[in-house]
């Protein structure tokens, strides 16, 4: 049911206002950082609401150079999407208008769910099974 | 004499104040009571689930995604071990996909009723909240007999639910429903047609269809704007393909529109679980599933219908016992963002309309 | 000339310790009422069914610390709730109980006792304005343009009362109503003056300045202690004000068969207090706007067509 598309960071923009035309839901956008690789992939579902047609559309970006154009214009479903992609991965989306912190205090430091992320509070507890 | 002068100024409506359900803080710009701009300010329930869950084996997710969206517990338990199910091919004997349909309808409604009461209280009807308080108790009641625990479950699990339904749970859930029909009733009675209600509700806070789709709103407020679309049907999962029900939708997308489809949904939830009830098949209840679950490498997301809208769980395997990455698409996270849109140039008190309606859960939003 | 000061100021001491056991009463009533309604049983502990849960209540709220902000304007802050209660007080001295039991007859009682409700409205702007608070602010806002709207269909809608009766004084419309109470001949004016009269108390549906989904308290935000209960009293003081009055100018006052003057008082006043508690607990609330049309756009021309009709009648009688 669902395909999967992978598409350079570049093209995003001009490709998802093309798709827009079949998909016009976007249930959901999110990160996965993969340090070893050393790219952040952006995982974007987009659905259509009349046939449930079902695309999960794939970006990757660099790790140290993590940006992308902003999809507001395309589905205005992104904005508070992208700003926790934001807010989490430090991912900086062009052309959003209100980029900030979501969800953590605006006066947070680093991007927490990196991978390489370490927190002096953290506490990484044994898993026993 | 010096000019008369008018001056904007803010209103910080939250994180403690009794209509925002929690702890959203919405920063109001207010022109006297005509609202200019409201910029909503979340994260105060912020516990990093996502986060953890990187460090959690498969079976110590379920009892996390509890406390996302509290008032709904079972659907983000369905939620959740739907697509690890998938990862992992375990497929649970047909009596728990039944028993797992019967509790998150049930779940659904207590959830619409404590929607319900809110929302009353909001819109200044104290009595409501207390009815359907009333109402919501004996659902406590049947899930504490068949789990244990009232509010958050830890119920359904990989390869099944974590133990049997009994009889006495069958026959107290037929009377609760044939009791609580005509209390739905009892609601519309007191709200649905009331002049202050209409007046309060009609016509405020329109959301259009493409609109809505396009914010990527769902659940009932989607179905209220004339989107005919829910998750049961449009992708089926469990076995919601094998029950008859309607999808209530309303037609101008306005508060009151939200309003009945929600109580028309409570009805169809009574009418599933009816049914499920009836055509509870035989045998287990569970497979055995390893306690150290390792699903395969790949990614799963499968979308569920909660009460406030689509709620899915999308899970990076990299087929370890530990999911690389999970990712809760929140449906009250998502509805929310169209309330900036919406609250342009309304008053205060249809902020608490519009924001009862919205049906925020903030242990959702803030994950 | 003394003794008349003497028996004035005593009769005032009775009406004050009256209406202060009212307030606690009808607090003691809204709390039953409202848990009835809602299938509750309400305070139940504190003597026979909570009888002296207010008294609980009362010293509970006078040993609590009095908090006074801040950056509030401490003068009005603290003058506020005093205004407000004296303005309620000030109402009952012209309100006869029964043919003998009243503080005072003045030829104008009526519009002195409009005269003196009003200054609730400038209390509660007192106490908005003075808190220096945003929400108590939009509170007083809210209630000073609806009691001083409001207070204009009630007044009309009591014009004709006096047109029949031809007396401002409360005694002489009481007699005026001998023969029958005036709501048989006046439904329309009664039933606006008790619509606008809720909406003068700040009752639900129309309890906008003290919304508390909306406002948190409205304009008794900042107020603790004391001064809580002051404005908690003066609200049901008032609340009884109205109903008095209504109760004067519809319902006959005192005038009913066997039962003593002051008991048919009590009863008529009381049935419209279950009235505007049943009201409350039944509907939601009004938005301000919504609030102002029904006032102007409905109440008012309904009071003035009442008036008109009501002189076209009585002159054509005669």
């Amino acid at each position: 049911m669902s395909e999967e598309k992978k598409i350079a960071a570049a093209e995003l923009l001009i490709e998802c206002r093309k798709l827009q035309a079949t998909y016009d839901y976007l249930p959901f956008m999110t990160a996965i950082d993969y340090p070893e690789k050393n790219i952040i992939e952006l995982v974007y579902r987009l659905q259509s609401t009349a046939t449930n047609e079902t695309l999960m559309l794939k970006v990757e970006l660099p790790r140290d150079k993590a940006e992308v154009s902003s999809l507001i214009s395309v589905w205005p479903a992104a904005d508070w999407h992208e700003r926790e992609v934001y807010d989490m991965f430090g991912v900086k989306f062009i052309g959003h208008p209100d980029l900030r912190r979501i969800l953590l205090p605006p006066d947070w430091q680093g991007y927490p769910l990196l991978k390489d992320y370490t927190d002096p509070n953290m506490i990484k507890k044994p898993v026993t099974i | 004499m010096s000019e008369l002068r008018t001056e904007e100024y803010h209103l910080s409506m939250g994180p403690q104040h009794p209509s925002t359900h929690g702890v959203l803080r919405l920063i109001l710009k207010l022109d006297g009571e005509v609202i200019k701009e409201a910029i909503p300010d979340m994260g105060y329930l912020h516990r990093g689930v996502e986060k953890m869950m990187e460090n959690r084996v498969y079976i110590q997710i379920i009892p996390f995604v509890d406390r996302l969206d509290y008032l709904a517990a079972m659907n983000n338990n369905l939620a959740v071990v739907l697509p690890v199910e998938k990862l992992a091919n375990i497929t649970p004997p047909p009596r728990a996909e039944y028993i797992r349909v019967i509790m998150c309808e049930l779940n659904r409604i207590a959830s619409h009723l404590v929607w319900l009461g809110t929302f009353a209280l909001d819109l200044g009807a104290v009595t409501p909240f207390l009815y359907c308080f009333r109402e919501r108790e004996p659902i406590m009641d049947l899930f504490e007999m068949a789990v244990g625990s009232r509010l958050t479950y830890n119920y359904i699990r990989y390869g099944g639910v974590a133990s049997d339904i009994s009889d006495e749970f069958i026959r107290d859930t037929k009377a609760f429903l044939s009791y609580f029909r005509p209390r739905i009733d009892e609601y519309e009675a007191l709200l649905t047609e009331n002049p202050i209600f209409l007046q309060r509700t009609k016509n405020v806070g329109i959301i259009e269809a493409k609109q809505a789709v396009a914010y990527g709103i769902s659940g009932p407020m989607l179905r209220a704007s004339g989107v005919r679309r829910d998750l049961r049907r449009a992708l089926p999962y469990s076995v919601y393909d094998k029950f008859t029900f309607d999808i209530p939708t309303g037609t101008v997308g306005d508060c009151w529109d939200r309003y009945i489809v929600r109580i028309r949904e409570m009805r169809e939830s009574v009418k599933i679980v009816e049914q499920a009830l009836a055509g509870l098949p035989a045998g287990g209840f569970k497979i055995k599933v390893p306690l150290n679950l390792k699903p395969l490498a790949g990614e799963a997301y499968v979308p569920t219908e909660s009460p406030r809208g689509e709620l899915g769980f999308y899970f990076v395997s990299h087929g370890t016992n530990k999911p690389y990455r999970m990712k809760c698409r929140a449906p009250s996270f998502c509805n929310m963002n169209i309330l900036q849109e919406m609250l342009k140039g309304w008053k205060i008190a249809d902020v608490v309309a519009v924001l009862g309606t919205v049906d925020v859960m903030l242990g959702e939003v803030d994950r | 000339m003394l003794l008349d000061l003497l028996i004035i100021l005593i009769k005032s001491a009775v009406a004050l310790a009256f209406i202060s056991l009212t307030a606690m009463f009808l607090v003691w009533m809204e709390r039953k009422v409202s848990a009835h309604f809602q299938m509750r049983y309400g305070p139940m502990r504190v003597g026979w069914h909570g009888s002296l849960q207010l008294g609980a209540d009362a010293l509970k709220l006078l040993m609590k610390e009095d908090i006074i902000p801040k950056l509030v304007d401490r003068w009005v802050f603290i003058a506020a709730p005093v205004v407000v209660f004296v303005a309620a007080f000030l109402a009952y001295l012209v309100i006869p109980f029964s043919p003998v039991l009243y503080v005072k007859d003045l030829n104008i009682g009526l519009l002195y006792v409009f005269g003196v409700s009003s200054l609730t409205a400038l209390s509660i702007m007192m106490a908005g304005w003075s808190s220096n608070n945003k929400y108590a602010l939009l509170g007083g806002f809210r209630s000073v343009a609806q009691i001083i709207s409001y207070e204009i269909p009630i007044l009309i809608s009591v014009l004709p009362v006096i047109m029949l009766s031809g007396s401002f004084s409360l005694i002489g419309i009481t007699e005026a109503q001998r023969a029958f109470p005036y709501i048989l001949i006046q439904p329309v004016a009664f039933f606006i003056y008790l619509i606008a009269a809720t909406a003068e108390v700040n009752r639900t549906p129309f309890d906008l300045p003290e919304a508390e989904s909306e406002l948190v308290a409205g304009y008794n935000v900042e107020y603790s202690g004391m001064k809580f209960v002051m404005f908690f009293f003066a609200e049901y003081v008032n609340m009884f004000t109205v109903c008095a009055l209504a109760t004067i100018l519809f319902l006959g006052g005192w005038q009913g068969p066997i039962l003593p003057p002051f008991v048919w008082f009590l009863i008529k006043t009381y049935v419209l207090l279950f009235v505007l508690m049943w009201w409350r607990w039944t509907f939601p609330r009004l938005r301000i706007d919504q609030m102002m049309s029904f006032c102007w756009k409905l109440l008012l021309p309904l009071a003035l067509a009442n008036l008109l009709v009501t002189g076209l009648v009585m002159v054509l009688i005669k």
